[in-house]
Parts: structure tokens; sequence; C-alpha cells
């Protein structure tokens, strides 16, 4: 297991971040409350359209601010970033927060070598000479693996393989040796034996820097082998927060149950897959009041969900929404197809 | 007799190069591979990107053309048109995208769309067509509505489900089904697989499931080949594979599917590692010197292997 | 690199001798003779026989091609019945008269072009793209021929600012008045031309920017805490400019020959009114060399845009 994990890195109080579609605000994150603590893996985990991937642009600050609206804290080393203008914030990013992006080809600029694109962060951040930067662009080649970083340095991202892009993707992440990296999807578009080597120097960078990780993700099993504590993530809010083994060993929430539920196991072949009922709402068809999932398992009775469903504490460091799993079971007939 | 059977498959694209653009080196995305589909059953095919998944099953429905080798559809060789025609292999053998959206056109409405193959090889009247065409819409758990929506009204779930539409329109015997739930989100993901078995047994279909995705390919297929490089590394039923894989491949490739398992996650690591370091270290004694695989040798009634020839 | 467009040099040959025997034809197809109309019609009919034979217009169709390459390798493209003149002089006057009107609507319309089109897309939906847009609208939804009138008549006949006709005065002497003379003759169909014409690479650029701007590397570059204004320079700016750059070859081949339009409302002698005349006066030597030229233009453009390209950006990389 890991080192002992410390004090809170970034902690999220009540954030919300709502675009505008049409001359009006839509939520697509709901008052989350979160925080990460350094040398720790956070997984958020979700389907598409959950607001994972919100979060975590919300917290690099990436939304244009004209038809975007945040409101919370979002508490970074003391500071609230939320109020920060655009050049305190540049000081953060790629500095004290890195970010890894889910497609490597099209987050690298293809005019650009790829040493200058892993040099520019250095640029903004430190004071190194150029020759400086050269050396430690090498360096973070040489970290994340990757044979002759001189050759490698002066080629384009095109001209690389998939894994070896995440590899720089990565390099500009932990250029700066930030104490938080936010890795959204890092390995989705990856072969399973590259996103084996991918996760593995994840795991390794962060040991040497001690980072806090948040690794969203939309694949269990990548939780389930990489992450310290998971938020389960519904239609923009969090259903479930928990350790990585209360999770998989004693799933409360209806929801993470039933996406457990649906994945192929080792003897399935015979059975039927669990398919949830009906569709994740669009954000613009969210239900205003209630409980977001209760359409999805109709069976369950009003008056269990509660009005105004909000986070229970069932265990330490366990939290579920809404009061509808108690006693949830699923429905004896098998449903779906 | 096989409903299919694939014999010395091989598909070699030129490289071009030099002054006079000539052809200076060949890649072999496919490189002599045989295996046989039976009547109603899921024949997986496992490879990572690059493996030549994708081009044998694109050649099998005649979207490539293969360099050489035959495939038989019903003990009948269809490399020729004339052939085909003569089993009706263009109306049997159907196909399955990954990317649902960009493989229906999205100027049809979904109408035209499902009726395009019923068009191609069947005479029905207007009235015949669109009820056969709400008839498949049912089959997949579509309403009657979305006859005349676009293909981008629809969510990613959905629009497979108007491809596997399109696909059994004909009736077809084989469908070759490459990558179909890569890009769907795992509750729909879940609706598609189930479907595909429902119809499988309703309507006696076989597939080629063409997968990266071990899960979903044991939870799938019956029989099992693992690609790499263009090359069957091995080939068995579900239990030879998983239960008692040969290959150093298979065995690299087993060990980097994470597990949800979270009690074992030490032990699965070392594995993987484990397996990763014998992967780099005994190359020699399972690919020849042009990092080729070798031939299939049988290790049971079921089970092949490609291991370097015992001399 | 150099062995790729030595190849593509090589490739053009058979493509222009497939052209220069199709132009040919063509030309022997139309109806009449170089001689009908230039002699007295009341000559003998034994003297135009004897006049056809001497000027080997008897022989057969590939002997005729084949005299008419050997003085096309030897410079010599025939002469203008029309003008009376050696086809080769008469192009390479009009040639230099197009070629400094080309050239300057060329730079102004990248002038204007380029700054509209990134001001427009880096300020998307704002004030400055909304006038930018109407801007082109208008100067799309206006024939560019009644523009081309309404100029001449406003600043040359009306207001009387500019010339309305020739490429130089005939009594500029020297060097500075020569200079001086040829800029009044292409200041205002330059402009009207650049106006006019930029159209597309304001477009064309504008959402160039616009993709640019929401593209993964950009939000890449920003969460590495890159400024707004060192994005625009160093990643939107010169990735949106790459498509544009590519274009350039053949917009500088194209404008080589000449704008009729233009040249035809101000009498301005270049290629395009060359071109013109000579069909109006079926001058046969001249329509030949003509097409040739520009096809010869055309494909040297294509080969200059892929030459273009492959610099600018490394994934196309010629071999």
């Amino acid at each position: 297991m890991r080192d002992e994990i410390t004090e809170d890195l970034l902690t999220l109080k009540d954030v919300n971040t709502s675009f505008k579609i049409d001359g009006e605000y839509y939520r697509a994150i709901d008052a989350i409350n979160l925080h990460v603590k350094s040398n720790e893996v956070l997984a958020i985990v979700g389907e598409s359209g959950c607001g994972k991937s919100t979060l975590a642009t919300t917290i690099m600050g990436l939304h244009d601010p004209k038809n975007t609206h945040i409101s919370g804290e979002i508490i970074f080393a003391g500071t609230d970033l939320l109020q920060l203008n655009e050049k305190q914030y540049n000081q953060i990013r790629g500095a004290k927060i890195g970010m890894i992006f889910q497609d490597p080809l099209s987050a690298l600029n293809p005019l650009q070598k790829i040493g200058s694109q892993i040099e520019e962060v250095l640029l903004y951040h430190t004071t190194l000479t150029a020759q400086q930067r050269q050396q430690r662009v090498i360096e973070l080649l040489e970290q994340v693996d990757i044979n002759d970083p001189k050759r490698i340095a002066n080629q384009f991202p095109h001209q690389l393989s998939g894994g070896m892009r995440q590899r720089i993707i990565i390099a500009i992440a932990i250029a700066c040796k930030p104490d938080l990296i936010i890795a959204d999807e890092p390995t989705t578009a990856l072969d399973v034996t590259i996103q084996a080597q991918i996760l593995d120097l994840l795991r390794t960078i962060q040991q040497e820097n001690q980072a806090g990780i948040i690794l969203i993700t939309h694949d269990l099993g990548v939780v389930a082998e990489e992450a310290d504590r998971v938020a389960v993530m519904y239609a923009g809010q969090i259903v479930e927060l928990a350790t990585v083994q209360q999770l998989f060993n004693n799933p409360k929430h209806p929801y993470t149950r039933s996406l457990l539920r649906s994945m192929p196991q080792k003897d399935s072949f015979n059975d039927e897959l669990y398919v949830i009922d009906g569709m994740v709402p669009s954000l613009q068809k969210l239900p205003t009041v209630g409980d977001r999932f209760a359409q999805r398992i109709p069976w369950v009775s009003a008056d269990k969900h509660e009005v105004n469903p909000t986070l229970h504490q069932v265990a330490p460091e366990h939290f579920v929404r809404c009061t509808c799993y108690q006693n949830f079971s699923f429905p004896d007939i098998k449903r779906g197809a | 007799m096989s409903l299919l059977e694939v014999r010395n498959l091989k598909v070699h694209y030129p490289i071009r190069g030099g002054f006079w653009n000539r052809i200076v080196d060949v890649v072999k995305a496919v490189d002599g591979i045989n295996f046989s589909i039976e009547q109603g059953q899921t024949y997986g095919l496992v490879g990572e990107s690059g493996s030549g998944k994708s081009t044998t099953g694109k050649t099998i429905v005649g979207l490539e053309r293969p360099t050489s080798g035959q495939i038989f559809y019903q003990g009948q060789e269809v490399q020729q048109n004339k052939l085909r025609n003569s089993v009706d292999y263009q109306r049997n053998v159907q196909m399955i995208f990954q990317d649902s959206l960009s493989s229906l056109n999205p100027q049809k409405r979904i109408l035209d769309i499902i009726a395009e193959p019923l068009r191609n090889f069947q005479n029905l009247t207007a009235d015949q067509e669109k009820l056969r065409v709400l008839q498949l819409l049912d089959i997949v758990g579509l309403s009657a509505d979305s006859l005349y929506k676009y293909p981008r009204q629809f969510s990613g779930g959905q629009r497979q489900r108007i491809g596997i539409a399109r696909a059994v329109a004909t009736n077809p015997k084989l469908i070759i089904a490459d990558e179909p739930v890569s890009a769907l989100d795992l509750s729909v993901q879940a609706q598609i697989l189930n479907f595909m078995k429902k119809i499988q047994r309703e309507l006696n279909i076989s597939y080629l499931f063409i997968s990266h995705d071990l899960g979903v390919v044991r939870h799938m297929c019956q029989q099992i080949a693992i690609m790499h490089r263009g090359r069957l590394v091995e080939v068995g039923t579900r239990d030879d594979i998983y239960n008692h894989p040969q290959h150093i491949y298979t065995k690299r490739l087993l060990a980097a599917i994470p597990e949800t398992n979270v009690n074992s996650r030490q032990e699965h690591r070392q594995k993987r590692l484990e397996v990763e370091r014998i992967y780099n270290e005994q190359q020699a004694k399972y690919y020849d010197s042009n990092g080729a695989a070798f031939a299939l040798q049988p290790v049971s009634m079921t089970h092949f292997v490609a291991l370097a020839p015992t001399d | 690199m150099w062995k790729t467009i030595l190849r593509r040099l090589l490739i053009m040959i058979p493509e222009i001798i497939i052209l220069s025997v199709l132009v040919f034809i063509l030309a022997k197809a139309m109806p009449g003779d170089p001689f009908t109309g230039s002699i007295n019609p009341k000559a003998d009919a034994s003297q135009i026989h004897h006049l056809m034979r001497v000027n080997g217009l008897y022989d057969p169709w590939y002997q005729q091609y084949w005299n008419w390459i050997v003085h096309l390798f030897h410079g010599d493209l025939g002469t203008s019945y029309e003008y009376q003149e050696p086809v080769t002089t008469l192009i390479a006057q009009r040639g230099m008269n197009t070629f400094w009107l080309a050239l300057f609507t060329m730079i102004l319309t990248y002038v204007i072009g380029l700054p509209l089109g990134i001001y427009a897309g880096s300020h998307e939906g704002k004030l400055p793209d909304t006038l930018v847009r109407v801007y082109t609208y208008i100067t799309m939804s206006i024939p560019f021929f009644v523009v081309l009138v309404v100029g001449v008549w406003i600043f040359g006949y009306t207001l009387n600012w500019f010339p309305t006709s020739g490429s130089i005065a005939s009594n500029a002497n020297g060097l500075g008045s020569t200079i001086l003379s040829r800029l009044q003759h292409i200041i205002l169909p330059g402009l009207l031309g650049a106006l006019f014409g930029t159209v597309n690479i304001v477009q064309y650029l504008r959402s160039e920017v616009i993709d640019a701007k929401s593209s993964d590397y950009v939000k890449t570059a920003r969460s590495k805490g890159v400024s707004t204004k060192n994005i625009y320079q160093h990643h939107i700016f010169r990735n949106s400019l790459l498509p544009i750059a590519a274009f350039a070859g053949y917009s500088i081949t194209g404008l080589l020959g000449g704008s009729i339009f233009t040249e035809m409302v101000f009498s301005y002698p270049g290629m395009g009114l060359l071109f013109l005349n000579a069909i109006n006066y079926r001058d046969y030597t001249v329509i030949t060399s003509l097409v040739l030229l520009y096809g010869f233009l055309n494909l040297l453009g294509t080969l200059l845009s892929d030459i273009i390209l492959s610099i600018v950006d490394p994934r196309i990389r010629v071999e």
C-alpha cells in the first residue's frame, strides 16, 4: 500500500457548474463536496454525461466564463481558486496542478516538436535558462520511460504511437512537479497492455512526487486497481463516496450496485446482464427535485426516496446519497433486453 | 460443414517509396490465418490495435481485398463475385461497426437506412418495406416514430441498435461485429450484448465478434482466437483461453485486464509485472526472428497455440 | 524532398504533352484557317493553296504538331495574326503587366484578409466579428464586375483620382515616374480586387481560428498555464494560417492568368485581356499558347501548394 496519506490538498465546497444552453443556465455538476489528500488517488467514476469531466475542467478553470457559471469554493493549498484572476490562475495551472487528457493525439499541437511542447511549461513556470530547460526536457522524457529522449524531443506528435504520446502528455503534466495531477480518462484511448503500463507509470510518478491524483474514468476495473477512494457520479451529483475497499466490497447506492451488476463476469456466459431501466436524463431534462436516479429504479416506491436527497454517512469515509439504498434490492424477474 | 471457413488468409499492403514510387516493402496486416465459424456460434477474434482483427472482418464482408487465401461459405468458395451470388453471400453476411455515428449516413432517415439492404436484395412494395422496417425496429426495441428521424437524434446505444436492425434486415446467417460495444457506456453495453444474444437465439445467427475487450469476449463467445501482428497466436474454447492460456501474449493480455476484485489487487499487479517480464525475456520462444508468431500447434482437441516448432 | 519535387516535375512532362496535343487538335478543329479574312478575298484559290502548302498546313496533323513542338522548344510560339508580333513578345509584355497587378492585388488581399480573419475569429460573436461578417456578406453578394464598373465610374471618371485605362502613362520617362505611373494604374483595380476578393481568406481563417480555439491542444496549453495572449500567438494563429499558406501556391499562379473582368473594365493590357481579344479575333496562335501556359501554371500551382504545405505542416512530409 501507499505511504501514509496526509493533509488535504484540495477541497471542493458546494461546487456548482452551470452551462448556458439556448440562453438558459443548466447545472452540469451539482453541489460537489470533495477533498483530495497528497499521495492519494481519488477516482471519479460515472458514465458519459455524468459531469466527471466538467468537474476536472472546473478545477482547472478551463471553462469560458461567458457561458459558464461556477459557484462554491475550490480551496487549493489554502487559496480559493475561484477567486483568482486569469493571471493568478495561470501561475497554478501547469505548475501546481497538472492535467492529463484522454486523447493524447489531439491534446498535442500537431505542428510543434515534442521537446518544445514540454519546454513550454518550463518556460512559463521556471527561471531555467534555455539550456537548462533542454536538459530538463530530456530528464522528463527519461522519467516517463522513453528511450532515446534526444531523438523523440525532435519529433512531431504524429510520429509517435498512442502510448508514447500519452507518456509525453504525462511528462508535460509532471514537468513542474505539481502537487495535484488531474487525469481525465488517461487510458481510454489506449490498448489494455499499454493502459497497464501508463497506470504503472502514473503510480511510480506519484510515489516520487508525493502528488495527489484525481483519476477520472468510466472503467470500474481501473478504479478497483488504482484508486484509494472513489466518488461515483450520476447526473451531476456524487451518489456514493467511499474507500475503494468499501465501494467494491460493500456498495450501497442502487446506481453503484447497478453498474457493478451490468458488468460481464467470469461466469456470466449463460446469464443476461443487468440492464438499468431507462436512460440518463439530458442536462436540460434533469429532475429539479427528488432523487435523480429514482426513475431508473421504478419498482422502488416514492416514499423510499428523500424529497431532497443528501449524502448520508454509513461508515467512516463512506457516504451515500438518498435513503433509498436502505433495503434496496433488485427485482427477481430479469429486466432489460 | 462450417458456416464460414477462412483458409490461409493474407492481406498485405504495399509500402511505396524511392524515386519511382515502387513497392519497397509490405505491411502484413493479416498474414496467413485460419479459422472456421459454426452455425449459431459466436466466434471471438481478440487483439490490440494494429493486430489485423478489423482487417480480417472487413475482408470477410468484402470491404478489403485479400492478397491470397480462401474464404468458404457453407463449403463454397466465395472469392469471385459469381460464386458469391450463387450462395447469396452479400445478403447472408452482414456487418456491425464500432462507430455507430459515422457508419450511419447522417442525411438519411432511419427508414431509408434500415431499408437499404432490403432494397438491394428483395423486391418489396413501399408498404411491405415499411412494415418490415417497423418489425425490425420492434425487434431492436425502438418505437415506430423513429422511422422518420435522423441518426443524430438518437443516443449511442440507440444508434448501435439501428446498426443491428440494418444488419439483420436481410435475415443473414453471419454478422461480423467489429467492436460493437467499445464506444458505449457500461449500462448501454449490457443492453446491446443481451440483445445480440437474444437475436442469436431467435434467428440462429452466427457472430464473428471482433474486440479488444477480453471481459466482453468471455461473456459472448464460445470459440476465441487471439491475434497479434497479423497472425493467430492462440485458438481455443473459452475455457482453453481463460483458464489454460499457453501463449505468452494471451497471458499478457489476460494479465493486463483490470480486475474489480480490490482485495487481490496487489497479487494481480505482481502477476502482471511477472508476465510482462517473461514476455520481454522470452520473445524468441514465441516469435520468430522477424517478430512474427509461429504456426499454430495443437495442444488438445480444441486448443491450438503458436509455439516454436520442436525439432 | 528534392527527389519528390524532381519526380513531380518529371510527371508533369507527359501531362503537358497530353495537354499540348489536345490544345493543338482543338485549335485545328476550329472552323476556318489563319488566312481567311487576312488576304484579299478575290485571291486565286491556287495562291491560297500555295500559301497553305508553304506553311505546312497540308501536312498530316502529327507532322504539323511536330513542327509546332519543335518551334515551341526553340521559343517560337508563332506570330499573332491580330497584332503581327511574335506571341512570345506579346506574352512577355502582357505577362509583365499582369504580374505587377497580380502581385499588388495579392499582397493587398492578404494584408486585408489575414488581420480581419484573425480578429473576427478571436472575437467570435462580438461586435468586431459581426462587422467583419457584414463586410464579407456585402462583398460576396455584389457581383464583381458591378463593383469594377461602379469603381471606375466614381474614382476614375467622376473624381478623376485614377487613370481609367492602360498600364502606364505614355509620357512616363525615367525610373521614378515609370514606377509612379505603373502604381497609379494598378492601385484602383488592385484595391477593388483585394477588398472584394479577400472574403474567402477572411471566412476561412475565421472558422480556422474558431476551431483551433476549442481544440484539445489549446486546452492542453491552457492547462500548462500559458496566457491567452501567448496561446493565440504560439498555437492558434500558426495552426490556423496553415491551410491559407498552402492555398497561396494556387493563388500565385492563378493570378498570373490575369483577371478578365478587371482588365476588360480598366482596359488594362494584361493576359486576361489578351486572351479575351484572341478569342474575339480567332487569333489561334495566341489562344493555343495561352491555354498551354495556363495549363502549365495550374500544374505548377499544385506542385507549389504541395511544397508549401509540406514545409509548414510536419504531418505532410514529402519524402
